[in-house]
């Protein structure tokens, strides 16, 4: 199999210090390869987010390596992060986290134009990209001049554009009533099928299903693992 | 689970067996496949209580079934009154579960981890046949998302077991006595 797009390698998250310590993470391994969903399940404070802002370089683990396209974030540094979060990766959030002052097209395109492109070029991928997620003449609008739905189909345009290999996903239909998450599932997959990775997390089942392979997390720990596997983990949790 | 009444309310027009059964897989998206044997035993009992008739022949020869009088009350009658759920169906995953509770040797995770991937691999399953265009049939849909739904539920509920488990093993670090029962 060729290499993931996505590898977390014993992967741990301290946050605090002595009697204030939580392990968010303890020892995650996982990959995510190009063509394929993950989802991630777990109760609230699981972990399941940590790992999302860890595989994404917004947060860094206290031990163990991310690797995004080959590259290790570590490494990267943090101008080298943040260029990776411009060029290659791609955040869909459960409350849309889009500029309100912006339009949908300039929301789509700013990651393009904080990493160099030409407001002109910039705008008409991000134009392709609201094409590419239904929005064709919603370019121009304003986030609160569309729906839940809406908004967060510019989230995941501006998640996409400009051939973005890795999707990260926290809970995008949090927001959002079953059949309009269901589309938003839709679009999500869709960019998996043409080779983008992708990760979800989600307390849903039902959004859950739509992925190639379901991971549970608790206690920071990967616990279980259903679908088609490359390498099921399966880790049998020592009672606490 | 009455196919008698499904049967009886696909009669509306006049059909033939094999065609009453491939009409009913159809209209369910295949979820509860029927031998014709079964179709045809169905429709002779329904003939025998005078809710159908022969109803001639189509032009290739084949003897139709349509609905009498009766059989339209019977119908009326089967729409206008809710599906009981005041004695659920004797439901084996509750059991299982009740029952590993109770028997120290049984490692109860083990059992709802089992389960939920098992029920989430169904899950998948449904959205393979959603996308490959199932759920475009309007009614092969609404039953596709029937099961999307009862799938999601139990996958809802083994989550729920697996908490008050934990919760439950939590708060008493020693084995429970038995005859207790669990919860």
């Amino acid at each position: 199999m060729s290499e993931p797009v996505l590898r977390l390698t014993d992967v741990s998250r301290v946050h605090g210090t002595g009697a204030a310590e939580v392990h968010a993470l303890r020892g995650v391994s996982l990959a995510a390869y190009a063509g394929e969903l993950v989802a991630i399940m777990g109760p609230s404070g699981s972990g399941k987010s940590s790992l999302l802002t860890i595989a994404g370089g917004l947060d860094s683990p206290t031990s163990g390596s991310v690797t995004v396209d080959g590259q290790d974030l570590g490494e990267a540094g943090i101008s080298g992060r943040a260029k990776l979060r411009r060029t290659s990766i791609g955040y869909v959030f459960q409350d849309f986290n889009l500029i309100p002052a912006l339009t949908a097209a300039e929301n789509v395109a700013l990651p393009l134009e904080l990493d160099g492109a030409g407001r002109r070029s910039a705008q008409a991928a991000a134009r392709t990209a609201l094409e590419e997620v239904g929005l064709d003449g919603f370019a121009d609008r304003f986030p609160d001049e569309m729906s839940g739905g809406q908004r967060q189909r510019i989230a995941i345009a501006r998640a996409i554009v400009g051939e973005r290999r890795l999707i990260l996903a926290d809970e995008p239909t949090g927001a959002l009533d079953t059949e309009t998450g269901e589309d938003i599932l839709k679009l999500i997959r869709a960019r998996c099928d043409a080779g983008a990775a992708g990760v979800l997390v989600t307390h849903e089942p039902r959004y859950a299903s739509w992925a190639d392979r379901v991971i549970y997390v608790r206690d920071g720990i990967v616990v279980d693992e259903a679908g088609e596997t490359p390498g099921a983990l399966l880790v049998d949790e020592a009672g606490a | 689970m009455s196919v008698k009444h499904a049967l009886l309310a696909l009669l509306e027009k006049p059909r033939y067996g094999y065609e009453l059964r491939a009409e009913f897989e159809q209209r369910t998206g295949a979820s509860w496949p029927l031998n014709v044997g079964q179709v045809y035993t169905t429709l002779s009992r329904l003939e025998r209580d005078g809710l159908v008739e022969a109803g001639g022949t189509d032009a290739e020869g084949r003897s139709l079934y349509q609905l009498t009088e009766a059989g339209r009350v019977e119908v009326k009658g089967w729409f206008d009154t809710p599906v009981e759920r005041t004695q659920p169906q004797r439901d084996e995953l509750a059991i299982k579960l009740a029952v590993a509770v109770a028997v120290p040797s049984v490692d109860v995770g083990k059992v709802v981890q089992q389960q939920r991937n098992a029920t989430m691999q169904a899950l998948q399953g449904y959205r393979r046949q959603a996308r490959s265009g199932v759920a475009d049939d309007l009614a092969g849909g609404l039953v596709l998302d029937r099961l999307v739904f009862a799938a999601e539920a139990e996958i809802r509920w083994l989550d729920h077991c697996e908490a008050r488990l934990r919760r439950a093993a939590a708060t008493s670090t020693a084995p429970e006595p038995t005859g207790g029962g669990g919860r």
